[in-house]
């Protein structure tokens, strides 16, 4: 497996009589299941003290933030990972996530905040999610046009692009008068500890909604994976099913990002670790795997780091410490011999 | 490495665009003198116990002047590091020197509180040092003739060094600290507090120095020794030059992200890779180019500031777009 640029490995020979047993396969997703349900049951039930009915509706709102930022960070990444053709190129890594604090940004600067504090959190997070899915369909689409085959070109224009979202929202941010900027941070500063119920509830919703709208596709995607040319001779409309994903892929990440705030490498650990975990070549039991991989990370990540640790809101911190380390470690293994 | 050799007598040509170059930024300079928030006019300098006057004296002029010193070092600074790593697009905003260097500062603040400038300035230093050559070695771990990876694996290596001064940071409730070093800003700059700055001088008059053994060490290893240069120590000189510059002006101003990269690249792009050819004009466009955000900076808002860190990064960030997209766009077409 040295060539992590191409997902078709899992296609070749050798992952495909691994894929010969499913029943492995089964085992596996049933054991991640198992641990999603344990990390999830510790975070809810495990050290209480004090009033227990407060720690159980605080809770609930915690990990059900945790599970929604989870799962459609792992879909989202394991579906973006397959349509760019590559296992080190994610939505993270590519900047959506500061897109979308730009994006909300650029609300509140055009808008000003008395308009946008007065909107509900539902109809304030639609609006963003419909501007971030049109502009970044519009730019993924050019830069995936413009150097298709050219993958660290791509990942390369992704990091600069997320560097320029971050400094733009900066930019935009010191325009603000001081009263728009705390409003501003008030909307940004999103982290697991603080959920809004009604954001909790519309992001789950619009969670379960792309997830459905994504599982027709997942099939197609098992063809995709072979490659443009193979995926358009199997007779796949390719670049149909290339935008559908992307489209999935935008309103999941916004989905996440808005509930919790940029988590840059949390998906590219997540959509990895089901890839590494589960030899198959098959989108709904790898989506499956991402998912609870993803529950897994983030809810036990954040038990560990807040009850465990004592550390609070580090956690993305730490994830970006593991992550990036991670990432380096990808990179030095695709380009070494 | 595409040298655009001129036919006829460059050096005079030279000289012409240098006394140009130097005589566009002189006069940039001194108008930018009386851009800002208190009314300063040209004779108030010789009016003394005038707010002019002291707002020249103690604000402005010590503000020209370390970003002209900022300006031009950094984008030496990135000249030297993309001769001798031969990579176009290695700077100390690509290969973690300018987080690194952060580093230091956070350490610094925690291990010595109340150290005067030039202690914590030493830490990070250090700190640079150290980070500049973990890169190195893991430049030579990539074996690959692909040049756009070096900057992915830099970029990455520098999210994770901030990773760890954030991590420790907030621990010590210095997160919102790093964040000032992190954006550079010329607005703490006053008479008394930025003259540390000028120990880049050194670096420059050194640079200028070695030029000629940069210009050969970037055309590769064998070559360089041929000609009897060693190889090895003008590398590491190089780097330490560039990671000490480095360290000094994220200690006083805070980092300017990208300058290192682009100004060099787009100097490079017009007149050749001859670093002695290229580097007075690369330090007057670096210290043109803050000069030019600063005052953008200034004048945007008014009578706010935006830091000069934002602002180079917004730009710097889409002239490492086009680079990046240039640098392809042949093989693709």
């Amino acid at each position: 497996m040295t060539a992590v640029a191409t997902p078709p490995t899992t296609a070749s020979p050798a992952a495909a009589t691994r894929d010969e047993r499913p029943a492995v396969v089964r085992r596996r997703v049933a054991v991640l299941a198992a641990l999603a349900l344990v990390a999830v049951l510790v975070y809810q039930f495990a050290m209480v003290t004090g009033s227990w009915s407060y720690a159980m509706d605080l809770r609930l709102r915690q990990v059900g933030a945790l599970v929604v930022v989870g799962v459609a960070t792992g879909v989202a990444t394991l579906l973006f990972q397959t349509v760019a053709n590559s296992r080190i190129l994610t939505p993270g890594v590519m900047g959506y996530d500061s897109l979308f604090v730009l994006v909300q940004t650029l609300l509140v600067w055009v808008f000003g905040s008395a308009v946008v504090v007065d909107l509900d959190v539902r109809v304030r997070f639609l609006l963003d999610a419909g501007v971030m899915t049109a502009f970044g369909l519009l730019l993924f689409r050019w830069v995936f046009r413009r150097n298709s085959r050219d993958l660290f070109v791509l990942v390369l224009v992704g990091v600069v692009l997320g560097t320029l979202f971050t400094s733009l929202t900066l930019f935009a941010s010191r325009l603000l008068s001081p009263s728009d900027y705390l409003t501003l941070q008030d909307l940004t500063f999103a982290s697991f500890n603080t959920v809004d119920p009604r954001l909790l509830s519309i992001t789950a919703a619009i969670t379960v909604v792309a997830i459905a709208a994504a599982v027709p596709l997942l099939r197609r995607l098992d063809v995709v994976a072979l490659g443009h040319d193979t995926a358009v001779t199997l007779g796949v409309d390719y670049h149909r099913v290339v935008n559908q994903t992307l489209a999935v892929v935008t309103v999941l990440v916004a989905a996440s990002t808005a509930l919790v705030g940029p988590l840059v490498f949390v998906g590219l650990i997540v959509a990895n670790i089901a890839r590494q975990v589960l030899p198959t070549y098959r989108h709904r039991t790898l989506a499956l795997g991402a998912a609870l991989a993803g529950v897994i990370v983030t809810v036990g990540g954040q038990f560990v780091a807040s009850r465990l640790l004592d550390f609070t809101t580090t956690l993305t911190v730490c994830v970006n410490l593991v992550g990036g380390l991670y990432f380096v470690w990808l990179l030095l293994r695709e380009v070494s011999p | 490495m595409t040298a655009r050799t001129p036919l006829v007598s460059s050096r005079a040509r030279d000289a012409r665009l240098l006394a140009a170059a130097a005589g566009v930024l002189a006069v940039a300079s001194v108008l930018s003198l009386f851009v800002g928030v208190v009314n300063v006019a040209p004779w108030s300098l010789f009016q003394p116990d005038t707010d002019a006057y002291r707002a020249l004296v103690i604000a402005r002029i010590p503000r020209l002047l370390a970003l002209l010193l900022a300006g031009s070092s950094m984008a030496v600074a990135g000249v030297i590091m993309q001769q001798v790593t031969r990579n176009r697009f290695v700077s100390p905003s690509t290969a973690g020197t300018v987080e690194s260097a952060v580093l230091g500062i956070v350490l610094a603040t925690i291990w010595l509180p109340g150290a005067p400038l030039m202690a914590r300035m030493l830490v990070a230093i250090a700190t640079s040092l150290l980070g500049t050559f973990l890169f190195l070695q893991l430049l030579r771990r990539i074996r690959t003739a692909d040049s756009i990876v070096v900057p992915l694996v830099g970029l990455m290596f520098g999210a994770v060094v901030s990773a760890i001064a954030a991590f420790i940071a907030y621990h010590y409730d210095l997160l919102q600290l790093v964040d000032t070093w992190t954006t550079g800003s010329f607005s703490r700059v006053l008479r008394g507090r930025y003259e540390p700055l000028y120990a880049v001088v050194a670096g420059l008059l050194l640079a200028y120095v070695y030029a000629a053994r940069f210009t050969v060490v970037g055309m590769g290893e064998r070559f360089a020794v041929n000609l009897g240069v060693h190889y090895r120590r003008i590398v590491n000189l190089g780097l330490a030059i560039a990671a000490i510059t480095t360290a000094i002006v994220v200690v006083v101003v805070g980092a300017i992200p990208f300058l290192g990269l682009i100004v060099p690249n787009v100097v490079a792009m017009w007149l050749g890779d001859n670093v002695r050819r290229t580097l007075p004009i690369t330090a007057l466009a670096g210290a043109g180019f803050v000069l030019v955000c600063d005052v953008i900076g200034r004048v945007i808002r008014h009578p706010y500031e935006i830091a000069v860190g934002t602002i180079a990064g917004v730009i710097g960030c889409v002239v490492f777009l086009v680079l990046i997209l240039r640098a392809r766009a042949p093989r693709t077409s």
